[in-house]
């Protein structure tokens, strides 16, 4: 028998809301649960109403934070007593990928973003290449100038989330640049070569992006794995993205020391 | 629990009994966070995992039994722990998972 509380959290996981489930894993009522939505409205009960109270509050955080793990409480919800621990789920909805310029690379790269459980929005302004058929991969094709596409979605944007501008024409790539930076998204890469990068340093100056935008950007776009394909390219991008939320530097394994599965910046 | 949700819906419809297990506490180097789930059925199939194919075999035969017995419990793995535990991660951790029915 599916139960209300199922179906809830079911929904909201498709629908690609975000939802928190909280579990009595241990303690009193172990196997109870309590679906918190982001208003802080919750079906289901851990067996005390204080209890649900003060771990739907805790819930209502750890979903903004993007945080899973486990909690522990008194029986009717007292902080510093350890009767019962809490598993806290968080379900966010996926990262966003923004990809500008439908270019040969672009398949390769909405592909590796879709890998990589990302929501992949591939825009262009040119009705002619920035279609679905030829980005079947992505969410979203648009045919859209950056400022369209920032409006749309540059509010949802933050630290998971990554804008790649591949168009490699100022007339595109500027506008991209100057909106993203005015986000709080995590990452922001730009193709083109160091020298067409240091000619569009120079427009980005001119209109106004000042140095701390500048240093956010990941321009030549990648990690330098020495990939020529679109595919490779997009390998060596991806992995950027991941270093980057991570914190990391990016060497070998074979050349860096510790465990492989090290905590990292982002947890 | 994302990845496996529309195969325990598909489960579920059938009427099949399932056993639902997640990663709640990760101690040291392991291979999955916390969150990552695998559902077993009545029949032995599985979904998902919980490591990267370390424990999986051990976690079906505790999910069997607690089918049967209906009982929800903790379960944890680790190569540090004592000779109880026949398996453990390569990688030198210790995962913490919670097992139940999907009786909810």
């Amino acid at each position: 028998m599916v139960s209300e509380l199922y179906e809830r959290l079911r929904e909201a996981i498709v629908d690609e809301r975000p939802v928190a489930l909280a579990t009595v894993i241990e303690g009193h009522n172990a196997g109870t649960k309590l679906v918190v939505e982001p208003d802080g409205d919750i079906i289901g009960t851990l067996g005390h109403p204080e209890l649900d109270r003060i771990v739907s509050r805790d819930a209502v955080g750890e979903l903004a934070a993007g945080r899973t793990g486990v909690r522990h409480y008194g029986a009717e919800g007292q902080a510093r007593e350890t009767d019962v621990s809490v598993f806290i789920e968080s379900f966010s909805p996926p990262p966003i990928m923004l990809v500008f310029g439908a270019v040969d690379f672009t398949a390769a790269l909405a592909r590796s973003g879709k890998l990589l459980g990302f929501n992949v929005i591939v825009a262009d302004a040119r009705s002619v290449f920035a279609t679905v058929k030829r980005f079947p991969m992505a969410d979203r094709v648009m045919v859209a100038w950056p400022d369209e596409v920032f409006d749309t979605y540059g509010d949802r944007l933050g630290p998971h989330d990554a804008v790649c501008i591949l168009t490699h024409d100022p007339k595109f790539d500027v506008p991209a640049v100057q909106r993203a930076v005015a986000t709080d998204v995590g990452y922001i890469g730009v193709m083109g070569s160091r020298r067409t990068h240091a000619t569009r340093l120079e427009r980005l100056h001119e209109v106004g992006v000042d140095q701390k935008g500048i240093d956010r950007l990941m321009a030549p776009i990648g990690l330098d794995i020495g990939s020529r394909t679109p595919e490779e390219t997009a390998i060596s991008v991806c992995a950027e993205i991941i270093a980057n939320r991570t914190g990391h530097s990016a060497p070998s394994l074979r050349d860096s020391e510790g465990p492989i599965h090290r905590p990292t910046a982002d947890e | 629990m994302k990845e496996i949700l529309s195969d325990l819906d598909a489960w579920r419809a059938e009427g099949r009994q399932v056993a639902l297990a997640r990663v709640v506490n990760v101690e040291g180097s392991g291979p999955r966070d916390p969150g990552a789930a695998m559902a077993v059925s009545d029949n032995g199939d599985v979904i998902g995992s919980v490591s990267g194919g370390c424990v999986e075999g051990a976690v079906v035969v505790e999910a069997l039994d607690i089918l049967e017995t209906g009982e929800r419990r903790m379960v944890s793995f680790g190569y540090s722990d004592d000779e109880a535990f026949a398996v453990g991660l390569t990688c030198g951790g210790t995962i913490h998972l919670f097992i139940e029915p999907l009786d909810w």
